[in-house]
């Protein structure tokens, strides 16, 4: 295959768990795919593959039932998910399917909510991150030279930065009020090993043929980046942002945990906070803390193992056979 | 006879069906013949070669059979084709500037290699050594990493290890493809030069460039479409081609410049059929200038000369 | 060699230079001096001990000396330790309520990390290309790497603690004991140790067990591997190298992972009550102790660039083209 490949693997594997990534997930070797087949075929390839991937398709079901609930649920309540609605610490129940806090709040009430802020903080902190570390990897890969230090030197700086412990002290100065601003905030602190794997790539891309006859017609380098070298790379960059989104989720259920979260919005970091605090655990209030953490699981397991999948529809080599 | 092949027929296993990238291939490697073998990308050559040696987890032995030395080589079982690798068939593979483990001193590795096959790298070691000095590389490379090697240098370094049990068959896929003309000029000539002092017996050496492979080739054999067009001794395939693709592919050739002969074959229209669902008959019929009502029955490759094979109608 | 250890010596110089920055700029900059009301705040439950304070905090941010002379001098009495007085553990300083703490985190973190990394590379490798084992590895570990740390250590303090009874809740050792160079003791920490240590070790063990098997598959595709199997090397000694050169990336994922795997023993310590530095966090964002976060933030910045430094150097050992000058290494 591309004998490129393996040059671009040798910096871009190492990325391969990210800062906010809980766990090197997917090896992010993913060689640019030849660019010998014309993109719509590659498509049709993909999907053709993909719908036929059983990790795919199961982790897609997953994530788009606990969207739907999220989406969905919370519209058939009339009382909010901090109400005090029912009877104190009680069990699940055909009223309260996953039972009442100790103040008698719906727990699942405040779980299907929690479920929307997970999307909503995964969706835009990996949109943001993404966004950042692929402009930065792409100009750095493409332009090289002295801005490709600098910026290498910016990521290697955010890279070592301890996100959380930069967030603490931006949060208690600054604070946080919305799952917008704690994206935001996620965004800005997750994206640097994507620029480092995007700049690997693309710098391996920029000598390929087709980019340079793209230069030759004169076309200009931002065009070039968006024309030639991303499609080239939307496969990979689709699963960094997979990734992104699990480890921004991750990442905002551990500052809701610690009580630097959005205020008044129910999450389900909050929901595993507020049941630490009232003596959930002591009390045995399973139903309580219980939900939130298999919620969170499930939803980032499940983006995990899709991820597999799509590496394996992208890169034929990994398929068994 | 060093290497007999019957009717090899090897696919690859796709979810849209089999590719048909070797299709019946039936030829034979004389001892110490050097055979070169050319054709367009995509035509079936490393098909070919793979499945001399190692058939990858997608490529299937469909039918036909492989002998060496008179004695069968069983290609499709992997556990059993293992005895043979190295020792008697060997293979220089296209990418010898990332054939050596990074991260282990070559001599290290190779002692590896070779006590795993039951070889003792203290008795080999002299000759290893002989063998540096020949293709001019100083004994302590074997103290190197792989990166402390030029890619010339790696490239010999290869060849060396893979002639190193002096077997009987060689494989050298593209081997100069990614080197410079003057490079490639001494690995050709290596190439000669380890089949006369008999560290090999025979070699398929394959290549997309004509040109090359003419100075050192005893016979060139042509495939298309995974079909064997033409084999003949090189000169005759280059001075006195019989079939109508080598006969396009040399008089495409120019005197001096472009080398490659798997360049778009100027002033025929069309391409070469998908090998998924290939159409009956001569696999060349479309673009064929000679094609005639025949030509949609499959013409079979048959020796026209003494030593000269065709698979064309009107070569016969 | 040297260029390469210059390089990252550099880097981490410009960070820490950079976290400190931040640390005295964010403060110093907020609308409404947050930090001054603090001490008005303190002054009032503490009228007379507050003096020192007040110098440290008109040396830093005050008003009455020029901004750049306010920030030399906050390097200065950073580089002599100082980093002001704990407003929830008033009158210590925090330098000192920090360092208390640091060890019991280290005791988390070090064993967590070192054995899960192990454990995990070598059960990823096993699984690697090996039917039935890779179809329990692969489920568990990313089960157990998309696992919220403090869900793992909830769940564990209810189970094996509050119902079983296996081992105790919460703390750092029993509440009956002063800190003492005895066995009771010591049985005491090791006890109230496990199960924090327990629910680190299981989440990061998920991740690096699925990094080595992925890696390790792309390993066996890799050329060398192509090569060595048509020379009919045995399976064993291809899985070799194959584990050997996926430990690099997979140590560079170690260095990556540390903010992670800090983020995730803070958390873990709030759940089990656990004497180190998140339950201090915790307590000084409840108390809106700003020095102390402060002090915090900087502790955990050097230890991970301490951390990425030892790193830096085991990948030098590891990959001998660090050492012969070729290539960039981890970074
Ligand atoms: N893994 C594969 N799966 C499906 N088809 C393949 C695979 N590898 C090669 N082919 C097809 O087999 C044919 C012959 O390929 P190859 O032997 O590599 O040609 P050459 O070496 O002459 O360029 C080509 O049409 C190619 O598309
Ligand atoms: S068999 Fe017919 S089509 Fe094929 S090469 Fe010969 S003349 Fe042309
Ligand atoms: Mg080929």
């Amino acid at each position: 295959m591309s004998d490129l490949a393996p040059a671009a693997r040798e910096e871009a594997a190492p990325a391969a768990g990210g800062e906010a990534v809980s766990a090197p997930a997917v090896p992010v070797a993913a060689g640019p795919v030849a660019a010998a087949q014309p993109g719509a075929r590659r498509t049709r390839d993909a999907l053709h593959f993909a719908l036929r991937n059983k990790k795919v398709v199961g982790g897609g079901i997953v994530v788009l039932a606990f969207l739907a609930l999220g989406l969905i649920a919370p519209l058939f309540y009339d009382y909010g998910h901090s109400e005090y609605v029912g009877p104190q610490s009680s069990g699940p129940s055909g009223e309260y399917w996953f039972g009442t806090t100790t103040f008698g709040q719906d727990v699942f009430l405040q779980f299907v909510h929690g479920i929307r802020s997970t999307f909503l903080v995964g969706l835009l902190g990996g949109g943001l991150a993404a966004l950042i570390g692929m402009t930065i990897g792409f100009v750095a890969g493409y332009v090289g030279g002295l801005v490709d230090e600098a910026l290498n030197m910016l990521t290697n700086i955010v890279l070592v930065l301890p996100a959380l412990a930069v967030l603490i002290i931006l949060h208690t100065y600054i604070g946080i009020t919305s799952v917008p601003s704690q994206a935001l905030f996620i965004g800005i602190f997750s994206w640097p090993w994507v620029a480092r794997a995007v700049r690997a790539q693309t710098f391996s891309l920029r000598t390929r043929d087709f980019v340079d006859l793209a230069r030759l017609s004169g076309m200009g380098s931002g065009a070039i980046i968006r024309r030639e070298i991303a499609p080239n790379m939307s496969s990979y960059l689709f699963m960094t942002f997979i990734l992104l989104f699990g480890g921004s989720v991750l990442f905002a259920a551990t500052l809701d945990f610690i009580g630097l979260g959005p205020t008044g919005v129910m999450s389900l970091g909050l929901m595993m906070n507020n049941a630490v605090h009232w003596s959930a655990l002591q009390l045995g209030l399973w139903w309580w803390f219980l939900p939130p953490g298999l919620g969170i699981t499930a939803i980032v397991g499940a983006l995990y193992i899709m991820n597999v999948g799509l590496d394996e529809v992208f890169n034929p080599k990994l398929r068994e056979m | 006879m060093s290497l007999r092949v019957d009717n090899l027929k090897v696919y690859y296993r796709t979810l849209r069906g089999d590719v048909k990238a070797l299709d019946g291939a039936t030829f034979t490697v004389a001892d110490g013949e050097i055979m070169g073998l050319a054709g367009e990308s995509g035509s079936g050559k490393s098909t070919l070669s793979k499945s001399l040696i190692r058939l990858d987890t997608r490529m299937r032995l469909v039918e036909g059979g492989v002998e060496l030395d008179g004695k069968p080589l069983p290609i499709g079982d992997q556990d059993a084709m293992n005895a043979f690798r190295f020792k008697e068939v060997s293979l220089i593979p296209q990418y010898a500037m990332s054939a050596l483990n990074p991260t282990r001193k070559i001599g290290k590795m190779i002692s590896e290699l070779l006590g795993a096959r039951g070889v003792k790298y203290s008795e080999i070691k002299p000759e290893l050594e002989r063998r540096l000095d020949l293709v001019g590389l100083k004994r302590e490379v074997l103290n190197n990493y792989p990166i402390e090697l030029s890619g010339g240098m790696k490239q010999r370094m290869v060849l060396v290890l893979s002639t190193l049990l002096n077997p009987s068959l060689l494989i050298a896929d593209e081997v100069t493809s990614a080197l410079d003309v003057s490079t490639q000029r001494a690995v050709a000539e290596t190439l000669v030069e380890f089949r006369d002092r008999e560290f090999v017996k025979s070699m398929i050496v394959v290549t997309h460039d004509i040109s090359l492979v003419y100075q050192i080739a005893d016979t060139i054999m042509v495939m298309y479409a995974g079909k064997l067009a033409e084999k003949a001794p090189a000169d005759v395939v280059v001075n006195a081609p019989r079939h109508p693709y080598t006969q396009l592919l040399i008089s495409s050739l120019p005197e001096v410049g472009v080398r490659y002969a798997d360049r778009k074959l100027a002033g025929i229209p069309g391409s070469p059929p998908g090998l998924l669902n290939p159409p009956a008959g001569c696999r060349f019929r479309d673009r064929c200038p000679l094609a005639f009502a025949r030509c949609v029955e499959e013409p079979p490759f048959v020796e026209v000369d003494k030593n000269h094979h065709v698979a064309c109608w009107k070569a016969q | 060699m040297r260029r390469y250890f210059a390089r990252k010596v550099a880097i981490y110089l410009l960070t820490f230079f950079v976290a400190v920055t931040l640390n005295w700029l964010i403060p110093r900059f907020m609308p409404g001096d947050p930090v001054l009301r603090m001490l008005t705040r303190t002054s009032v439950s503490n009228p007379d001990a507050i003096a020192p304070m007040r110098e440290y905090y008109n040396n830093v941010f005050g008003l009455d000396v020029p901004l750049w002379r306010q920030y030399l001098n906050y390097w200065a009495e950073l580089l002599q330790g100082n980093m002001g007085i704990s407003v929830w553990l008033f009158p210590a300083p925090v330098t000192e309520v920090i360092l208390d703490a640091v060890p019991y985190t280290l005791a988390l973190l070090i064993p967590s990390i070192l054995l899960s990394w192990y454990a995990g590379n070598k059960v990823g490798a096993l699984a690697a290309r090996r039917k039935w084992l890779d179809n329990t590895v692969l489920p568990l570990g990313y089960a157990l790497t998309a696992t919220p740390y403090m869900w793992i250590a909830i769940v564990l303090a209810w189970s094996l603690a509050i119902i079983a009874g296996v081992f105790p809740v919460a703390g750092g050792y029993s509440f009956d004991l002063q800190p003492s160079w005895s066995l009771v003791f010591f049985n005491s920490l090791i006890q109230h140790w496990f199960l924090p240590f327990l629910s680190l070790f299981l989440v990061a063990f998920g991740g690096w067990a699925i990094g080595m098997r992925n890696m390790i598959i792309y390993e066996l595709e890799a050329d060398y591997a192509n090569y060595l199997e048509a020379l009919g090397a045995p399976r064993r000694l291809i899985r070799r190298y194959a584990f050997r050169n996926a430990l690099l990336p997979q140590l560079t994922g170690l260095a990556l992972q540390l903010g992670v795997l800090v983020a995730g023993a803070l958390v873990t310590e709030i759940v089990f009550g656990y004497p180190g530095l998140g339950r201090l966090i915790l307590m000084a964002i409840q108390n809106q102790d700003f020095f102390l976060l402060q002090g915090a933030f900087l502790f955990i910045v050097i230890g991970v660039l301490i951390a990425n430094f030892v790193i830096d150097i085991v990948y030098v050992l590891v990959d001998p083209r660090t050492r012969t000058g070729m290539t960039g290494g981890a970074a």
